[in-house]
């Protein structure tokens, strides 16, 4: 199933007598000194969807590494993202472990809980995989609910926790600290996650994705590539997860519908599938989307986000990034004439 | 032991509308090989449909069969308009395809008739002569109608033309192309029929479960689980399944694990009949050349 080739890039094309290569780590470095600028020229509550998106980010980068780049397709991602979420807040709440600290527990927890979600699902391919994720996400809050786990879970009331304060001397009120905590998790996510692309993991998690008959001849352990990227995908979302429950100072159930898990094909979609920088727009997409759309009807941002998951597979299967690429390559070529 | 009989009956009947469901999922499946996220949503808006014509003083059996019809030519243009374009697609992009039909069909449902529950009434009275203490007058009746549509569905696959035509489209669409049957208005109508039938359980469901944009999510679920149990290319085995996963579904709510987490059971009756018995009970074991 080769969804998007990643050979459409042209080879040494330039625009403005840069090559695109320098025209990308400007891009980057552009968009990291914004995202360090912004958090002193907003209020706080956009400041704190700017922390939503960051945290959208890191989970849809999970989803993507699974389902973007090997082929592997999950609509229950939602499902990993509460148990980060949960980790997080539990941990809070019955022990004095800092907030800090939890984020690792909550990746390793989802990393586990992801593998072993992952080893049955080697068997399932495909349509069958999207089916059992749909039905773990549907599950999720009622699993939430369970009464035998109400004494760390809290039930239908969740939890609340508290707003992580930044450290005495550090002259940032306690949003933007939480958005720079944010950021301090996003941008090494980003690099671990580009690394582990590009190299000679990540060509073994994209040629199963493409041929897995080949990939297995050409000697890579297919099951345990596939278990583990399941893991690693988990991970990613499940420490978005604890984050997100940080910036939401509360877990319930409900906020973990098969909803969220909606939106983050949503953000997967809009972004791009298979790209690394794509699932930025992505998560700006389903934190500021509904924001706009609510004022027409509560209907409206679901709507709206149905019709772009179908419009962006007609029109843009590659996404805003595979958009942004072609016309880059375009520009390229255009500059050479 | 009467408590026993009494969760095994009442069991069936809601295996009835996971039968129903099963079975429109696999008529589409058997068509096109994709399964239907969106089946569930699409029978939730027919009964919002059926629930409008009710509102507006029609009679019961009319709206009943309206909705029908108007569930039937919804499936057909769907068919038509949104699926058509990506049929030959990547799973990826058809899964896309259909959670944007389900969520689009969800928040229009939300949007036109809001998002307040409503009830919605059966048409069988709760104190006919058929009524018992094991049974209500409505489960009874829905275990006759999903009966009534199980026969219906197989009298028209099996004994008139069209229904040959549809199963030849089905079964090998370039011999059929060539006698000259035209496989996308089959495929279409496959559509429409799996779209009629979801609406079917969507009526039958709506008394029990009341009538909110939601209200099929945990039906489709048990839905999925009935059809890959009784195997997904099998439409009298997903039937089957639907009345087993029924059954199933009330003892393990009444004895194992408490109504709370039914979902659940149908999350680890997906993932096991996978995981154990991909073809389920009664389906074909696909092998595949590499």
């Amino acid at each position: 199933m080769a969804i998007i080739s990643e050979t459409t890039r042209p080879v040494a094309a330039s625009f403005a007598g840069l090559p695109l290569r320098t025209w990308q780590t400007l891009g980057v470095a552009l968009v990291f000194i914004v995202a360090c600028v912004l958090p002193f020229t907003t209020s706080s509550y956009h400041l704190f969807q700017l922390t939503m998106v960051l945290v959208y980010a890191i989970a849809l980068l999970g989803l993507n590494i699974l389902t973007g780049f090997n082929g592997q397709v999950s609509l229950g991602h939602g499902a990993f993202y509460a148990i980060g979420a949960y980790t997080t807040a539990i941990l809070l709440d019955n022990t004095a472990i800092p907030y800090w600290a939890t984020l690792p527990i909550a990746g390793i927890v989802c990393l586990g809980a992801g593998f072993l979600f992952g080893l049955p699902a080697l068997r399932l391919e495909g349509l069958y995989l999207a089916l059992a994720t749909f039905a773990l996400a549907v599950a999720t809050p009622q699993l939430l609910k369970f009464r035998g786990f109400e004494k760390w879970t809290g039930g239908v009331q969740g939890i609340v926790i508290d707003k992580p304060s930044p450290p005495a001397g550090v002259p940032l009120d306690s949003d933007q600290w939480l958005y720079f905590v944010c950021l301090a998790v996003t941008v090494p996510m980003f690099l671990i996650g580009w690394n582990l692309l590009r190299g000679r993991t990540g060509r073994a998690i994209v040629a199963i994705r493409d041929h897995p008959i080949a990939a297995a001849s050409m000697g890579i352990d297919t099951a345990m590539y596939k278990s583990l990227t399941f893991g690693v995908s988990a991970m990613y979302t499940g420490i978005a997860g604890a984050l997100g429950a940080l910036a939401a100072q509360f877990v319930s159930p409900d906020s973990f519908s098969v909803f969220l898990s909606i939106s983050l094909i949503v953000g997967l979609v809009v972004g791009g599938i298979a790209s690394i920088f794509g699932v930025l727009f992505g998560a700006a997409f389903i934190v500021f989307i509904p924001n706009i759309a609510d004022q027409i009807s509560k209907a409206a941002p679901w709507a709206i986000y149905g019709i772009f998951l179908i419009g962006f597979m007609y029109v843009l299967p590659t996404g805003v990034a595979g958009g942004v690429k072609r016309l880059g390559s375009l520009l390229g070529r255009m500059g050479k004439r | 032991m009467q408590v026993f009989w009494h969760q095994v009956l009442s069991g069936l009947a809601t295996g009835g509308i996971y039968a129903s469901i099963a079975l429109a999922l696999v008529m589409i499946y058997q068509a096109t090989h994709h399964i239907n996220f969106a089946q569930g949503e699409l029978a939730m808006f027919s009964t919002y449909i059926a629930w409008m014509m009710l509102d507006a003083g029609f009679p019961y059996w009319a709206a009943f069969f309206l909705t029908l019809v108007f569930s039937f030519i919804a499936g057909v243009l769907i068919e038509r308009i949104v699926v058509r374009p990506v049929e030959n697609a990547p799973v990826l992009t058809v899964v896309i395809v259909f959670v944007g039909l389900l969520v689009i069909t969800n928040s229009l449902a939300g949007w036109i008739f809001s998002y307040t529950i409503k009830s919605f009434p059966s048409p069988f009275p709760s104190n006919a002569w058929y009524a018992s203490s094991y049974l209500s007058a409505h489960e009874i009746g829905m275990i006759a109608v999903t009966f009534g549509v199980l026969l219906l569905v197989f009298l028209f696959f099996r004994f008139t033309p069209l229904g040959l035509a549809m199963r030849g489209a089905a079964q090998n669409p370039v011999s059929s192309r060539l006698v000259g049957i035209r496989v996308g208005w089959m495929l279409a109508l496959g559509w429409g029929l799996a779209g009629t039938v979801g609406a079917v359980a969507g009526m039958m469901a709506a008394p029990i479960v009341y009538l909110d944009p939601n209200m099929m999510s945990g039906i489709l679920l048990y839905g999925f689980a009935a059809a890959l149990l009784g195997g997904i290319d099998n439409p009298w085995g997903a039937a089957a399944g639907g009345f087993i996963v029924g059954v199933l579904e009330n003892l393990a709510g009444a004895y194992v694990v408490g109504t709370e987490i039914k979902l659940t059971v149908a999350l680890v009756l997906i993932v096991g009949v996978l995981v154990v018995r991909p073809s389920g009970l009664f389906g074909r074991v696909l092998v595949t050349r590499v």
